[in-house]
């Protein structure tokens, strides 16, 4: 009994920094409808910002003072944040404002490692509340009653603001309808960059309250941004007191989890989102949104069939492709082969994102099931690679037919971050579960038969699958099946007018891109011979946004040049600087805001300046439809 | 001129909705835009205030071209603008709705307070902490006008005010819109109820399928029911 109760006061005291973090982001998206992946960096920034000051600074004073610059400074740089970049990109879709919040905590990630180094930090205890208290016969850290105590009453805090001050009230007002708030002559662009400064304030205020607690490291923001993803999706977006409540529910859960499944506590927390999307999808405290806007929306040009001359292009680009092991060398080949697994990776995320409207940003969960359960065939049934080819993708399909059933039941936002904890949660399966997916050292000696075992054999193996993979994926876009899932993004209520099912049909859209992925991770497992958790990390979805994003994504064709140049540049990054998070992070952000339609995109638009369209088509009209509906 | 608004072109998207479209208020007036359903009267207030982004033409509000500035801008000058589905905020109370419209008071205008909007409506005075959701449609009505005046506006766009309003709520706001013209303000109202704008208006502009019909005094416009059964009968 005494026992539960101190997991109890333990989860309460995690509680208050999720709170934190969660409320933060939950005001941000309530009056900016921007969801800021940044968040985790701030967090993290505010722990090591603080580390540094209240380890310069000792005494209370120097402590507690040192905790409120750091936020201060922190939030500071967040505003900073907003003004330079995130107003330039308040009319793009929502997938390019997730994808440039996290180039900038791509960026955090070096920085953080060039100014404070990789070593974990140990920070001072708080003055005042070094000590213990029993309770019921057990030793209770006074810090943590006070963190128990500081959550409520922040909470209490943010009340008073929102309902006694005339911000709080244009805030309130601003969440639900920005345009009136200016039409009665407030001045947006000063709220939005106050709104963000607090909002930075309460997850930096969240990382530096844990230095007491915990030691500061560079891993901090992506392990909170999950938890915090699944606070805002269980608690509602936007709402206050729904942080609250979902931080106090996950800590617990958390903390009485460890006890059930020590190895998979996350599950628990898990199972009860599900349940919350089920009954309530837009969260306990969130309200349900107006019609979803597609998650992508850029297509200027309608999509048509290849031309003759376009199809003879593509053959021979194959051709040329296969006629690659005559004269490359081992080195090439391998990374050639690479190449063309992202390739179909790549491919299969764009499906989903552009023909269906579904921004993934937790794709690489099915690459790797891919992987995994091609490795399971070898390492535990003693599958030859031909039927674990088969059969590894099965692992991925079934990934898909499991989370994807919860994820279209969302949308826009909502979508992005419950396909990213899931993949996170299929992360720390793979990471946790060493006794069978032997968690951090992978698993090794997946390799090809004999026949397809040298470099030659294997990349014309990987052409002919990733060459058919991509052909079907394009087949599919024109097919009777693709124009309903066209239909679905544009329109889900008039298309389901017209008698589509909306969720079966990006049901099935989701299952057949997690397939496609799953083939690709199959493949990978095979070139290295080994397979790792890396493969469904975070780092490795994002890769394909960017993939799908540097190419263009508008089309099937952008996704492979995209694949093709991002992997070969990332590669011949990493032979090169260290600081390649760094690097990519400022490319992401550097391609959302001046080059939105990718390369491919790109070069159409160039193409249509130099060339402009005939008098008889209507594509100039068509153009400004997609304009006009982009801007909405 | 309080306002002059010359050679207004607005688009949404690839169509076209207003076409050089044109009209003066003079200070202290009351100007009816009478057209049917769909003709354009919404979206010229709207391309007023800036909340169409693709408009071109001149708007001069105070002798001073206003048509390069943001919304906000343009409001804080003192022009107010209601909309016609009311958009009140339905989770702020009446009284937080007015803090959200105060603005500092304007040399030479009249100041509204919360008291003097109570006068004015007196239903809002009985539910200073009802939530704008939880109000009737006429409540709401009143509600949306008196956050405007909390700007302390010298010229009003008031969008189809009269609209859904049951007959008796309709006499009281053509009384309140009456006591808001003694004030001195100048008032542009919408209207596809001839009646309602001829019990407040000094003069009327016609206005069909994006281009203006008719601009004259509401005597005139009496005068001649052909333009009247031609662009505003149903």
């Amino acid at each position: 009994m005494e026992f539960l109760l101190v997991q109890a006061l333990s989860g309460l005291s995690s509680a208050a920094s999720l709170f934190l973090v969660a409320s933060g982001l939950s005001i941000i998206f309530g009056v900016m409808r921007i969801v800021n992946f940044a968040h985790g960096a701030f967090y993290m920034l505010g722990a090591y910002v603080a580390f540094t000051l209240t380890d310069r600074f000792s005494g209370p004073l120097g402590f507690w003072g040192g905790i409120l610059v750091a936020c201060l400074i922190v939030s500071v740089v967040g505003a900073l944040m907003e003004m330079l970049l995130l107003r330039r990109i308040y009319h793009a879709p929502e997938l390019f404002q997730l994808l440039a919040t996290f180039g900038v905590t791509l960026m955090v990630q070096d920085i953080v490692l060039l100014i404070w180094g990789p070593e974990d930090l140990m920070g001072p205890r708080a003055p005042g509340f070094t000590g213990a208290i029993e309770l019921l016969g057990r030793r209770v850290p006074t810090y943590d009653l006070l963190l128990i105590g500081l959550g409520p009453l922040v909470l209490g805090l943010l009340w008073l603001l929102f309902h006694g001050t005339r911000w709080g009230v244009l805030v309130r007002a601003a969440t639900q309808d920005r345009d009136m708030v200016a039409a009665l002559g407030v001045n947006q662009k000063w709220l939005f960059t106050s709104v963000f400064a607090l909002g930075v304030f309460l997850a930096a205020l969240g990382g530096a309250l844990q230095i007491p607690r915990t030691t500061v490291s560079h891993a901090m923001d992506l392990s909170i941004i999950v938890e915090v993803f699944v606070v805002v999706v269980i608690g509602g977006l936007g709402s206050v007191p729904g942080a609250f409540v979902a931080a106090v529910l996950v800590s617990e859960l958390n903390a009485f989890g460890i006890l059930v499944l020590p190895k998979i506590s996350m599950v628990v927390v898990f199972l009860v989102m599900a349940v919350v999307l089920v009954v309530r999808p837009w969260g306990l405290f969130g309200k349900p949104e107006g019609t979803p806007r597609a998650a992508a929306g850029l297509s200027i040009r309608p999509w048509k069939p290849m031309s003759g001359v376009e199809r003879m292009l593509v053959a021979l680009a194959v051709v040329a492709a296969a006629a690659l092991p005559l004269f490359a060398g081992n080195y090439v080949l391998s990374v050639s082969t690479e190449i063309l697994v992202f390739v179909l990776f790549a491919a299969s995320l764009h499906f989903l994102m552009t023909v269906g409207g579904l921004a993934s940003f937790g794709h690489a969960a099915y690459f790797g099931l891919g992987a995994y359960g091609a490795a399971f065939m070898v390492k535990y049934l003693g599958a030859p690679m031909e039927l674990a080819l088969l059969a590894g993708p099965l692992l991925g399909l079934a990934g898909a037919v499991l989370f994807g059933w919860f994820c279209v039941r969302l949308s826009g936002v909502y979508f992005a971050m419950l396909t990213l904890a899931f993949a996170q949660i299929a992360w720390s399966v793979a990471f946790q579960w060493v006794e069978v997916t032997g968690g951090d050292n992978g698993m090794l000696s997946i390799w090809p038969s004999s026949w397809a075992s040298s470099p030659q054999a294997f990349f014309w193996l990987t052409l002919g699958i990733v060459a058919v993979g991509v052909g079907v994926l394009r087949m599919l876009v024109f097919s009777p099946f693709g124009f309903g899932l066209r239909a679905a993004r544009d329109s889900s209520l008039r298309s389901e007018a017209i008698g589509i099912n909306r969720k079966s049909t990006q049901w099935v859209a989701f299952i057949v891109a997690g397939t496609f992925a799953g083939v690709a991770g199959s493949l990978l497992a095979f070139l290295k011979g080994s397979v790792f958790p890396e493969n469904l990390a975070i780092p490795t979805s994002v890769d394909g946004l960017v993939m799908v994003l540097l190419g263009g994504i508008e089309t099937v064709s952008g996704a492979v040049i995209g694949a093709i140049v991002y992997k070969a540049l990332a590669i011949w990054l990493m032979s090169k600087t260290e600081l390649s998070k760094l690097i990519l992070g400022a490319t992401i952000v550097l391609l959302v805001v001046a080059f939105p339609k990718g390369i491919v995109g790109f070069l159409e638009d160039l193409r249509h300046r130099l060339k402009p369209p005939r008098q008889n088509g209507a594509k100039p009209e068509a153009a400004l439809v997609a304009k006009a509906e982009a801007a909405e | 001129m309080k306002l002059e608004v010359s050679g207004l072109n607005s688009h949404y998207g690839p169509a076209h909705i207003l076409f050089d479209v044109g009209f003066e208020v003079g200070a202290g007036e009351v100007v009816a835009l009478l057209g049917r359903n769909g003709a354009g009267k919404s979206t010229t207030f709207r391309s007023i205030v800036g909340l169409v982004s693709q408009r071109t033409g001149q708007i001069r509000f105070e002798g001073e071209d206003v048509s390069r500035l943001p919304t906000y801008d343009i409001v804080r000058r003192g022009l107010g603008y209601v909309p016609e589905d009311r958009r009140v905020f339905t989770e702020l109370t009446v009284e937080e709705n007015f803090v959200v419209g105060r603005q500092p008071a304007r040399p030479g205008v009249a100041t509204w307070t919360p008291e003097r909007i109570y006068e004015l409506f007196p239903n809002l005075g009985e539910m200073r902490k009802r939530p704008g959701g939880q109000m009737s449609g006429g409540e709401q009505q009143m509600l949306t006008i008196g956050r405007t005046l909390m700007g302390n506006p010298s010229l009003v766009l008031l969008d189809e005010p009269s609209e859904g309003l049951a007959p008796k709520i309709v006499e009281q706001m053509a009384d309140a819109i009456l006591t808001m013209k003694r004030e001195g303000l100048s008032i542009v109202i919408s209207e596809q109820n001839l009646h309602f704008a001829k019990l407040i208006s000094d003069r009327a502009y016609i206005i069909e399928k994006g281009r203006m019909r008719f601009s004259g005094t509401m005597a005139e416009l009496e005068a001649n029911p052909e333009i009247r059964d031609a662009y505003l009968a149903v």
